[in-house]
């Protein structure tokens, strides 16, 4: 029984591994550029805002380049959550015809009553007389349906 | 419900126009691949050369390529991809449809300046330290398509290449060769030197 247990902590174990290697590991690598980066932009900033400000702010030494093994040169485009492709035109709040829902509904229905007539069409002789009211009673519970649908106007495009 | 805030067609075609040309004018000239690092002479040391062995090691057997592939060269790719020639052994076999997950950018096939503007964003998004292989004549210069008025002269007119790949189209083991001279151009990179 402990054994099973051990075999849980060796689970636990490769879990904390994979975390580290797969999520703190990088970003630790790349702490270094990041820390360039932001020193950087932070000069930057100060230094188009309040010029004199800026003659006060010590200069940080930038990390050495063998410290920065994972690089970090983020820009606008690399930022943007939108990914590949082309970009968005316009406003993406568009509304779709509703009719369509209403179509693909019923278009279901039926769709599925072809795949069970199919098989019963095949074997028609074989299953007898009581199967043949069985799939009447089965297309009777769809057409009522399909008139409901009928008779509410969805199959009318407006 | 009228909505408003839509654009017409033709302001969508203006603009997409206005940024190709934009970006035709800026691209006339081709991007040099930053690689004379390839000639330092580097002060080695052991400390370096063992990081920089494992470091090495670990990008050339992890590259993931990502989807970018407008044309014909594509279906070389794929017989390459495939169990004949196989490139998961190399690690390549994960084809990534996010740039953001990618380092490879294996450019199959002729561009157009229509497309031109969606592979350089598809470059700009992939992941650091990334790689481009320009794989097929019209990747390397635009091949028998050079002469339209709508097609990129070589990709390096848009995105730095790092391996230029021959062949009309090149064959499953040339884009293989290739693979390999990246891998060795990866390998002689080392992590004091300045650049990509």
């Amino acid at each position: 029984m402990l054994a099973d247990f051990g075999y849980i902590g060796l689970l636990l174990i490769v879990a904390i591994l994979f975390a580290v290697t797969t999520l703190l590991l990088p970003f630790s690598l790349s702490l270094p550029s990041r820390m360039e980066h932001y020193s950087r932009k932070f000069r930057r900033y100060v230094e188009t805002r309040w010029p004199l400000l800026a003659r006060f702010i010590p200069h940080f030494p930038s990390p050495p380049k063998f410290m920065q093994i994972v690089p970090y040169n983020p820009s606008p485009v690399k930022n943007s959550p939108f990914e590949c492709g082309m970009e968005t035109v316009g406003t993406s709040w568009v509304q779709f015809n509703f009719r369509y829902y209403f179509y693909a509904l019923v278009f279901i229905a039926l769709d599925v009553m072809v795949v069970f007539l199919y098989p019963w069409a095949v074997q028609l002789r074989g299953l007898g007389l009581s199967a043949f009211f069985a799939v009447l009673i089965f297309i009777a519970i769809i057409v009522v349906g399909y008139l409901y649908a009928w008779k509410k106007k969805v199959l009318e495009w407006k | 419900m009228e909505i408003e805030e839509v654009y017409s067609r033709q302001e969508i075609d203006e603009a997409e126009g206005k940024q190709i040309n934009e970006l035709i004018a800026r691209s006339q000239g081709i991007i040099p691949d930053p690689d004379q690092w390839l000639d330092e002479e580097l002060k080695r040391n052991v400390m370096v050369t063992t990081v920089d062995a494992v470091l090495g090691w670990a990008r050339r057997t992890s590259l993931w390529p990502v989807v970018c592939f407008p044309a014909c060269c594509a279906f070389e790719f794929i017989t390459t991809a495939a169990s004949r020639f196989d490139i998961s052994r190399f690690g390549m076999e994960i084809i990534r449809a996010s740039p953001r997950q990618g380092d490879l950018m294996i450019t199959a096939g002729t561009l157009t300046w229509k497309m031109a503007p969606q592979v350089k964003r598809i470059y700009d998004q992939m992941a650091e330290p990334k790689w481009v292989i320009a794989m097929g004549a019209c990747a390397i210069s635009g091949g028998i398509f050079r002469s339209s008025y709508s097609v990129v002269p070589g990709y390096n007119h848009i995105i730095p290449v790092d391996v230029y790949l021959p062949g009309c189209p090149p064959r499953p083991e040339a884009l293989i060769h290739a693979i390999r001279m990246l891998h060795e151009k990866i390998g002689k990179r080392s992590i004091i030197q300045e650049g990509k």
